[in-house]
This record gives C-alpha cells, sequence and structure tokens, in this order.
C-alpha cells in the first residue's frame, strides 16, 4: 500500500477530484496548506508600502491506494492537475505500513 | 427648547457613539489576527472609560465656567446642574444634558484614534492609565480653549466646526509623540507585517461614513440649514477625498487599492471636520480632494521618516486635520454660516493666520505633554509589553482571548 500525496494548485481541487472519481478513487484527504518552491511569491501593496508574500496557497490531497493502483492514480493527478507553468506542484509517494477502518476494525487492503 | 433639535442631537449623539466601535474594526482589520483583540478592545473599552470621565470631572473641565480661558470649573462635578435647561452660552434650543451627552462622545473617540499608532504592543494597563491622564490633561483643556465659553483660542476668533484641532491634529500629534517614545514594533520594516482582515476595515470605514454625519451635522447643535449645509459638506467631501487618494494610488503605484478608498475616505472625513459648518459644497470637494492626496503622500513617506505609526494616525488625523484647519482658513464663508466668518478666498486672510495659530498651539501642546506623560508611564509601569509576548500576540498576553477559533 502506498500514500500518494499531491500538492496542487487551489483551484485544480475540482478538475483533480472528478478526475479520481472518473478512476474509482474510494477516498481521500484534503488540506488547505501553504508553501513556495521554484514559484517566487506575489507582492501585495497596503498604504503604499509593498510587501513580498512568499507562502502560498495551495492544496495538499492524500490517498492511500493498493500498490496497483499507484500508476493510474498517479497519472491521473498529473493530467487534471498541470497547467504547464510554474507553481504546479508535486507529487509525493510513500509507503504505507497499516491501514485500519475504524468502523469495523478491517485492516490492510479490505480497509482502503 | 426645540423638540426637532433636541431629537437631532440625541440622534447625532448616538451616531457618533457608534463612531468608535467602527473605529475598533477599522483598526482591528489592518493589524494582525493575533492582535486583533488587543486592538478591538482598547477601542470598545474606552467608550466605559471616558463615558464616566466625562460625566464625572470631563465635561465639568471642558466646558465648565471658564477660569482664566484655560479651563472650565468643576462646577459640573458629577453633571451637577446639567439638566434639561438649555444653556445659553452653546445651544439655545436643547436640553444642557443633549449637548453634554453629544460632546461625550467627542471626548471618547478621541483618545480612540491615538490607539492606532501603539498598536500591537502596548500594555492594556499602561493603555488605560494614559488615556484617562490624556483625556483629563489634554483633551478636556484643548476643547475648552476652542469650544468653551471663553476659552482663549475661541476668544481669538479660531473656527473648528466639529474638532479638526481638539479632535484630530491632537489625537494626529500625540501618536507622533507615542510612535516616537514607545517605538517601534519588532520586525518593523523587515518583515511583512500586514492587514490580517480588510473586509472588516472597508465595514469600519463605511460605520465611521456614516457616524460623522452626526459628528459634524449634529455640531450644528439645531435641526436646521446649518446641519444640512455641513452634513452636504461631509459628504461631499470624503467622495472627492476617496477618488484623490485612489487616483493618486493608481497614478503613482499602477492600481487603487480597496485600503486606499477606505483611507481615503477617512482622509477627507478628517480634513473637513473643521470646515463642515463653515464651507460650501465645492469649497468641501476641493479640501476633500486636498486631503486625499496630501494624507496620501504622508503615508507615502513615512517608511523613510523611521517611526512606526503603526495606523497611520499621524498621516491621516495629523496632516488632515492641519490641512483641514487651514483650508478652513481658506474656504470659510459668511454666506454659509453668519456666525462665523470668511476666509482668505472670501476676503479675509486674517483667518487663516488664526488657523495657523490654533493649530500650532495645539502640535506644541499635545506633543509635549503627550510626551511627558507617556514617559512618565513608562517609568512607573512599562509601556511595551515584553519581547515574548509581543511575538505571542496580545490577544492571549492582555486577555487570554483568541479572535478566531477558526
Amino acid at each position: 500500500m502506498k500514500k500518494i500525496e499531491a500538492i496542487i494548485q487551489p483551484f485544480k481541487v475540482e478538475p483533480v477530484k472528478e478526475a479520481l472519481h472518473g478512476i474509482s478513487v474510494e477516498g481521500m484527504t484534503v488540506t488547505e496548506v501553504k508553501g513556495f518552491g521554484r514559484q517566487k511569491g506575489i507582492r501585495e501593496v497596503y498604504r503604499g508600502m509593498e510587501y513580498q508574500v512568499d507562502l502560498l496557497p495551495k492544496v495538499k490531497i492524500e490517498i492511500v491506494a493498493p500498490d496497483d493502483k499507484v500508476q493510474v492514480i498517479v497519472d491521473t493527478i498529473l493530467k487534471s492537475a498541470r497547467t504547464g507553468r510554474i507553481g504546479d506542484g508535486k507529487i509525493f509517494v510513500y509507503p504505507v505500513e497499516e491501514v485500519i477502518r475504524i468502523r469495523t476494525g478491517e485492516t490492510g487492503h479490505a480497509a482502503i | 427648547m426645540n423638540p426637532a433639535d433636541t431629537a437631532f442631537v440625541l440622534f447625532s449623539a448616538a451616531l457618533v457613539m457608534l463612531m468608535t466601535p467602527g473605529l475598533a474594526l477599522f483598526y482591528g482589520g489592518l493589524v494582525r489576527s493575533k492582535n486583533v483583540l488587543g486592538t478591538i478592545m482598547q477601542n470598545f473599552f474606552l467608550l466605559g472609560v471616558m463615558g464616566i470621565q466625562w460625566a464625572l470631572v470631563g465635561y465639568s473641565l471642558a466646558f465648565g465656567p471658564d477660569i482664566g480661558g484655560l479651563i472650565g470649573s468643576l462646577q459640573y462635578l458629577g453633571l451637577n446642574g446639567v439638566g434639561s435647561e438649555p444653556i445659553e452660552a452653546y445651544a439655545k434650543t436643547i436640553p444642557h444634558a443633549a449637548f453634554m451627552i453629544f460632546q461625550a462622545m467627542f471626548a471618547i473617540i478621541t483618545p480612540a484614534l491615538i490607539t492606532g499608532a501603539w498598536a500591537e504592543r502596548l500594555k492594556f494597563s499602561a493603555f488605560l492609565v494614559f488615556i484617562l491622564l490624556w483625556g483629563t490633561l489634554v483633551y478636556d483643556p484643548m476643547a475648552h480653549w476652542v469650544w468653551g465659553d471663553g476659552g482663549w483660542l475661541k476668544g481669538l476668533g479660531a473656527l473648528d466646526f466639529a474638532g479638526g484641532t481638539v479632535v484630530h491634529v491632537n489625537a494626529g500629534i500625540a501618536a507622533l509623540a507615542a510612535a516616537l517614545v514607545i517605538g517601534k514594533r519588532a520586525g518593523y520594516g523587515k518583515e511583512a507585517i500586514i492587514p490580517h482582515n480588510l473586509p472588516m476595515t472597508v465595514l469600519g470605514a463605511g460605520l465611521l461614513w456614516f457616524g460623522w454625519f452626526g459628528f459634524n451635522a449634529g455640531s450644528a447643535l439645531a435641526a436646521d440649514g446649518l446641519a444640512t449645509a455641513a452634513f452636504i459638506a461631509t459628504h461631499l467631501a470624503t467622495c472627492a477625498a476617496v477618488l484623490a487618494w485612489c487616483g493618486a494610488e493608481w497614478l503613482i503605484r499602477g492600481k487603487p487599492t480597496t485600503l486606499g478608498a477606505a483611507s481615503g475616505a477617512v482622509a477627507g472625513l478628517v480634513a473637513v471636520t473643521p470646515a463642515a459648518g463653515f464651507v460650501g459644497p465645492m469649497s468641501a470637494v476641493l479640501i476633500g480632494a486636498g486631503a486625499g492626496i496630501i494624507c496620501y503622500l504622508a503615508v507615502l513617506a513615512k517608511p523613510k521618516l523611521g517611526y512606526d505609526d503603526s495606523l497611520d494616525v499621524v498621516g491621516v488625523h495629523g496632516f488632515g486635520g492641519v490641512w483641514g484647519a487651514l483650508a478652513t482658513g481658506l474656504f470659510a464663508s459668511r454666506a454659509v454660516n453668519p456666525a462665523g466668518a470668511d476666509g482668505l478666498f472670501f476676503g479675509n486672510p486674517a483667518q487663516l493666520g488664526i488657523q495657523a495659530l490654533a493649530v500650532l498651539v495645539t502640535l506644541v501642546y499635545s506633543f509635549v505633554l503627550s510626551g511627558i506623560l507617556l514617559k512618565l508611564i513608562d517609568a512607573v509601569l512599562g509601556l511595551r509589553v515584553s519581547p515574548e509576548e509581543e511575538l505571542a500576540g496580545l490577544d492571549l498576553t492582555e486577555h487570554s482571548e483568541s479572535g478566531y477559533s477558526l
């Protein structure tokens, strides 16, 4: 089992969600985050003074999936989240040791 | 006694009262979220503190029987003798008490203006002591000099319809003293310290604009043509100031901003305050436009001047008030208010000199006394919170509260 963590542009949340529904992804966790990579911050102006705002809003989507679904999920996210401009984000894949469903106590693949 | 005048003045008093919570929201939105309650609390609590101070001693010191042109006696201590009979010297057609309660709201909001200068770093206890002393030793005498029956600046012919010198120049220069004595916020000039909730600030500006009709038109103390003229002058000056500030922004910085529109409005309101009942509508437009540009430039210049007047009290109330007081000396016309005077543009250059004198007196008195009071309180109580407290935010350290538990 793997965890797929995708940091994407906030305006890409709906397209990514819809695309993942299309490949029967059962669930995900979505968090609002701030961050930066190569995308420089933005300049804001208040009462004539300019400020560099470096932490930009992004969205983090986390999905836990069986190994054989990881590639199709990653490809789907890549296609739906990409704009081609700096700031599109990144995807990280981590190994998952255990998954447990709280309601029933099921573990492993049955709990995903 | 005239029922319409009485109703109008009472309603105006309520309008001015609303300006203090409005100011709280205006300032609150401009600070960081960890200090939103600390900022709002200072303004809101002032309603309580200065309300009682006014009833106990403030009104008497400001408007009581004159002593030497400098201060009122304590005859009205605890509002003794301030009843429903009109007081001839101030307002012939409304109860004395209506005049008193209208003025109370001015005594409350003037110190509230200063809070912008020391935002995000002043101890609440030091704030309380300063505000009580300042209200009693700076505001009350100044109100007496300019508005009191027998006040010496009034006797010299200084025109101040609703508080250009008494309120705005006074608070503005006190704010400079405060910024200099208290010092800059940690990280000022290096970190980005930006407003956390501009919608709240704009809401505050809207409430201020609304309440200011009571501030200026109400100062006519009658529901008549003069109040109407003051109402219109107030509105038009503000409209012009919004356009002027945003126009200047658009030219200089490339985009008009919401904060600029809100700040422009306040600048216009400040500038027209001394002039409202003395100038015609087109003069008001020019006064407002001047305020929009002058105050915007003052705010732009602040970083180069080196002091941390956090919410631009000096730039908006100081510069705006001085411009307004002097502009009154330019644009005042007996045609608008026979009880006033003519200004330079209406054939009487001497008025400008009298206005300048009143401004100078206010600047010196308020700056020096505010500075002394602050230094004293710093020695006894300490003014600033500790560096750790400043980092954690005043909401937590001064009030054990959190503004947003989202």
